[in-house]
């Protein structure tokens, strides 16, 4: 188990620099620095500027200082565009929104959406199983953006339930969770419900059953581990589609999230906080997929390195 | 994952000469959900090839008479053209649609086959080769799997110019990771074949082999892979296009309408989110639906 685990680790390191590398090298070889996008600059100016952000060294230079300042300070520079804040005060600005609801949605993707995807298997072929499956096929057409509009005009506009976006308290937290945990929802009860039924056929459901044990612990304590292990496997790219998702719910609900200072770097050029958001993002991804793949060797013995 | 049929001679033979791949056309023709799926695709894209003849209106021509008043005017009317209402600038929401339907089905498709074609040659190839390179290989898509791509397209639209082609290989390129997985596992177990090993006997090189005798063999698998994966590049395309920063005016997409109709929907003018948005779901599920029917007709395993 522990070889394995630093295994994996050993896997996350490298990926992570790849990231890394590839999103400054991208940087540089883009047509136009970051500072010829607006009115032309003098040429001493220019210089000035270039020098100011480090960008008249050698590219591997460059590439080893970004690197360096990220790995022993976790500093990921100045922003290019505006002077008086650096990368990391941006990012220190939206991740806590970010992080509030991409875990709640989370939460409540994988809790109901196991959830569902038991009863429906427990229920095969009852109304609720149809019902079920139905739901989830329907909500796989019905990602975030989609989600979004629908929510703000039937709980805003028609109802007048909800605040139609802001970030100020709890009420505010609702949509964005909904439309963004709806589709993962779905595909995680989808993938539940056919594991589930899967694993009940199999041997050591019918050993359980036919030493008397009530359905209830059959269910819960033998047929629910190994029912997960599809279920965990999807979780890496799940995670890594919902922080894709956070970047509309910041826009559309104007949570204030990272999301937001990402698409506003992109639109203004601003490659360093573009690149901040983005290695983040992959570091966070990797962290992930390695606590995915932990949990997987965890609960499935069989997986040995 | 998925075997395909035509992999196993001893079913051909209980079928009574009938061919694993007429086989797997009588399953698809008999499963309901996949002909309504197919039912709809056909419906979308003739509406996407052919719309255009039944609009009265061009997709940039703005109708005057509109502007200024479309929350009161602009609502589908069949008296004045707009069938499906005007846009906040007066545009006809029909010609509209038309367009960005096409645009979308094109970048699913287009960006389908990049990815269908990159993935089947680094599969096959890592498969067939095996060994180090093989691990290599592999190592390489765990990593590229851990990178978060949607940062990466946007990124690289943002600092290249915010081109369509841009756009169409992205979105294709950063969706081969799963398809070489899956076909470098198929490689394996026909790699072993009878007549792969002829083929070797007789002196054929690796390429040809992989080329003649791997890929037609992953037809099936590749078949299914593909109907599901252009939903995906839909979906992709329009959450950029949302964002504000796939396809540009006055160019459109399903994505780029559904998200002018989410902006302007506060004013009443609920159709401009509606319509992009039928449109965009009806494919989705024929998409889903066909895929689906195909995964059904050709797995072996639900006979």
């Amino acid at each position: 188990m522990l070889s394995y685990t630093l295994k994996r680790i050993a896997i996350a390191i490298p990926t992570l620099l790849v990231l890394i590398v590839v999103s400054f090298v991208l940087m540089h070889a883009a047509p136009g620095g970051p500072f010829t996008a607006e009115r032309q600059l003098p040429p001493e100016v220019l210089a000035n500027l270039n020098a100011k952000y480090g960008l008249d060294q050698p590219l591997w230079r460059q590439i080893v200082t970004y690197v360096w300042n990220i790995v022993s300070a976790f500093d990921f520079g100045p922003s290019f565009v505006y002077k008086d804040r650096t990368v990391n005060q941006i990012i220190a600005q939206g991740f806590p929104i970010t992080l509030t609801y991409g875990l709640l949605s989370f939460a409540v993707a994988v809790i109901a959406g196991v959830s569902l995807g038991v009863v429906a298997a427990i229920r095969h072929n009852s109304a609720v199983d149809y019902a079920a499956v139905g739901v989830s096929i329907g909500a796989q057409v019905l990602p975030n953006f989609v989600m979004a509009p629908i929510l703000v005009l039937v709980f805003t506009l028609w109802l007048g339930w909800l605040p139609g976006g802001g970030w100020q308290g709890p009420e505010y937290w609702i949509m964005p969770v909904i439309a963004l945990s709806t589709s993962f929802m779905a595909s995680i009860a989808r993938i539940t419900r056919s594991s589930m039924l899967e694993v009940l056929t199999s041997n050591h459901i019918r050993t359980a059953r036919a030493k008397g044990l009530p359905e209830r612990r059959v269910i819960l304590r033998h047929a629910l581990k190994p029912a997960m292990l599809p279920v965990i496997s999807y979780l890496g790219p799940a995670f890594v589609a919902m922080i894709t998702g956070s970047v509309v719910v910041d826009i559309y609900f104007s949570t204030g999230g990272i999301g937001k200072a990402f698409v506003d770097s992109a639109l203004n050029r601003d490659y360093a906080v573009m690149m901040g958001v983005t290695i983040l993002v992959g570091a966070l991804t990797i962290a992930f997929n390695l606590v995915v793949d932990i949990l997987y060797g965890w609960i499935d013995p069989k997986i040995r390195y | 994952m998925v075997a395909t049929t035509e992999n196993n001679p001893g079913t051909a033979a209980v079928a009574k000469g009938r061919s694993p791949w007429a086989d797997a056309r009588r399953r698809f023709f008999r499963n309901k959900a996949a002909m309504f799926g197919l039912v709809l695709l056909v419906c979308v894209t003739l509406f996407a090839l052919f719309g255009g003849l039944l609009s009265q209106w061009s997709n940039e021509e703005l109708d005057y008479n509109v502007m200024g008043q479309v929350v009161e005017l602009g609502a589908p009317s069949i008296a004045n053209g707009h069938y499906f209402g005007t846009d906040d600038l007066g545009r006809d929401l029909f010609a509209r649609t038309v367009q960005g339907t096409q645009i979308s089905l094109a970048v699913g498709v287009v960006g389908a086959l990049i990815a269908i074609i990159v993935g089947t040659l680094y599969g096959a190839t890592a498969g067939y080769v095996g060994g180090r390179v093989d691990g290599f290989m592999m190592r390489l898509v765990d990593i590229l799997m851990a990178v978060p791509y949607m940062f990466v397209l946007i990124l690289l639209l943002v600092m290249y110019g915010r081109s369509i082609t841009i756009l169409f290989v992205g979105v294709g390129l950063i969706s081969w990771m799963d398809m070489s997985r899956i076909v470098r596992g198929q490689t394996l177990s026909l790699k072993g074949r009878e007549y792969v090993e002829a083929a070797r006997a007789t002196g054929v090189s690796a390429p040809v082999i992989i080329m003649r005798h791997i890929v037609p063999n992953l037809l099936g698998v590749i078949a299914v892979y593909a109907t599901l994966l252009v939903p995906l590049m839909i979906l992709t395309e329009s959450f950029i296009s949302f964002l504000g920063l796939g396809v540009q005016e006055p160019m459109t997409s399903l994505g780029a309408l559904i998200s002018e109709g989410a902006g302007t929907i506060a004013y009443g003018t609920t159709w401009q989110l509606g319509f992009p948005l039928l449109f965009f779901v009806l494919t989705l599920f024929g998409f889903f639906f066909v895929g689906d029917g195909l995964r059904d007709a050709l797995d072996p395993k639900d006979r």
